[in-house]
């Protein structure tokens, strides 16, 4: 079915239309639900977790956690984990990827390392995490912030590498030297690849959270998965998986709404 | 109207001077002249408009002077210094406009004060100033994106004159527009060359804008890339203010202009054939 489109119209029946519109992103969850449901009721995940892996199930125990604050109590640390790597690796990894984009040489000695790191899962480095850092937060910060990094440093290098000639000269004739022609022109004009970098390292850091968060710290929604697991906790299990999933969600929202305000239109 | 070969010598000292100017690009290990030994020199407050088809040098000229390539051998002198690399002291105005699309029209014409380190308040003043002097008061807080390809080129002349340049350098700034938004533009830089008295040394290939807006016309040969003519040009002033396109006088020098072209052409032919 062809998409429809945006033509924003401001009386009521635009907005019926609107809402009629956006209520197929709702349909498409209650479908899924509803799939899901059946495939626990038929027994499709086995005889015996059929029931606990049910949404109606998932969803009992998720308000449950709720309630009573086991899932804040897991959702929190996991949070301060990942913006910890992501801020450490947004630090780390804007300079960096401004320097590649903009002087060749920095590039042309960068290339091959970092198309050969960036294809090494984080996860492989986990033993090593531990034997520096120890087990606890440091090691798991230090995955995320590894797994963060390339994404951020490979498009803001895009960004600053594309960036039109025509602009570089245009400061020059202002008389930019190069710390003038990096701020005023190759940084701002990188932000929206920065923003696409920082939505794809919030997407990794979010997926490799789970494994990391399974290396030996007392809590997080990846130790709580191992948890609810040693407890036969089936239907809390899934609930946290249901939770990841949705703040996942939530975070990639907060994304594409920096990325919508703060990319400029050409 | 008065017409001398290769600029005979002005009376008083030229702002800008080309001497012996030459430029060389190496292609595929190839040597390839592109300007040959161009000489020209503009005086202060004067229009000169640099003519000629495609390939003649000219814009290169432009950026020689821009400071934006270096020229093989001769010397650029501006204000009576050798002139290396490019400065605020020489403003560029470019086809494609070069405004910077994440910012408004006010914050584009401000970045050459910006880069000067001049305080915000003392830039946005100054840069209000260019954009009513460019017609474009009221539109300050508009982004880029928004406005037309002739709004887009008054900001860039705005953004040059902000840095106060002893030259004002164009190159076919109005190239990418309409015809009538091209008329339009000739008009508002004549005025704004009037109330400014600033020297504007012009690039363009289109023979009734370099008679129209011209002192003094700089006619292009080909290959390699030299000055073929020097015309000077004296109708009166102030044309925007006169029906002058249809002058007899304006037709003359386009007449002198076209046979310039013409005879270019038959060189070329003998070139090829």
């Amino acid at each position: 079915m062809a998409k429809p489109n945006d033509t924003r119209q401001t009386n009521s029946s635009g907005l019926i239309a609107l809402i009629a519109d956006r209520s197929f992103y709702v349909l498409g969850v209650i479908l899924f639900m509803i799939v899901w449901q059946i495939a626990s009721a038929l027994k499709l995940f086995g005889a015996d977790f059929s029931e606990a892996f049910s949404p109606l199930a998932a969803i009992l125990a998720l308000v449950e956690m709720v309630k009573n604050g086991e899932l804040i109590h897991h959702a929190l640390p996991s949070l301060r984990r990942v913006l910890l790597g992501l801020s450490l690796a947004v630090v780390v990894a804007l300079p960096i990827g401004v320097l590649v984009g903009y002087f060749k040489r920095v590039e042309q000695l960068t290339y091959v390392v970092f198309q050969f790191m960036r294809m090494i899962s984080p996860l492989a480095w986990m033993p090593i995490a531990i034997i520096i850092f120890g087990v606890g937060d440091v090691s798991v910060v230090f995955l995320l912030w590894l797994v963060a990094i390339w994404p951020l440093i490979l498009n803001t290098s895009h960004g600053a590498g594309r960036v039109s000639p025509l602009w570089v000269n245009m400061a020059k004739t202002m008389g930019a030297m190069d710390i003038g022609i990096l701020r005023k022109i190759i940084i701002p004009a990188a932000v929206p690849d920065m923003l696409t970098g920082l939505r794809l390292a919030v997407g990794v850091s979010w997926i490799i959270l789970v494994p990391a968060e399974m290396l030996g710290v007392p809590d997080g929604l990846g130790y709580f998965i191992l948890d609810t697991r040693d407890r036969f906790r089936y239907d809390q299990l899934m609930a946290t998986i249901m939770a990841i999933g949705m703040i996942g969600y939530l975070l990639d929202s907060v994304n594409r709404w920096l990325i919508n305000k703060f990319s400029w239109k050409n | 109207m008065n017409t001398t070969i290769n600029g005979s010598a002005p009376p008083e000292r030229p702002l800008l001077e080309l001497r012996d100017v030459s430029k060389t690009f190496m292609k595929d290990g190839a040597a390839l002249p592109v300007l040959e030994k161009v000489n020209l020199s503009i005086n202060a407050g004067e229009f000169v408009c640099i003519l000629g088809p495609t390939g003649c040098g000219k814009s290169v000229t432009l950026q020689i002077v821009a400071g934006l390539l270096e020229q093989s051998s001769g010397s650029v002198i501006l204000d009576g210094r050798e002139e290396r690399g490019p400065g605020p002291h020489k403003g560029m105005v470019f086809q494609e406009y070069a405004l910077l699309p994440w910012r408004s029209v006010v914050e584009n014409v401000e970045i050459g004060l910006e880069l000067k380190g001049i305080p915000k308040r003392e830039r946005r003043k100054i840069a209000e100033e260019q954009l009513e002097l460019v017609g474009l008061k009221g539109s300050e807080s508009r982004m880029v994106h928004e406005i037309s390809g002739g709004m887009r080129q008054r900001a860039a002349i705005a953004r040059a004159l902000a840095n106060r340049p002893k030259i004002l350098l164009m190159d076919e700034p109005f190239e990418a527009l309409d015809a009538l938004t091209k008329e339009e533009m000739q008009i508002q830089i004549l005025k704004a060359w009037e109330k400014t008295g600033t020297t504007i040394f012009f690039v363009t290939h289109d023979v009734d804008e370099a008679i129209f807006l011209s002192d003094k016309l700089c006619v292009m040969d080909i290959n390699p890339g030299r000055v073929k003519q020097i015309i000077t040009n004296t109708l009166p002033r102030p044309r925007h203010e006169l029906v002058c396109r249809t002058d007899r006088e304006f037709g003359a020098i386009r007449d002198q202009i076209i046979q310039l072209y013409s005879s270019l052409k038959d060189e070329e032919l003998d070139l090829v054939f």
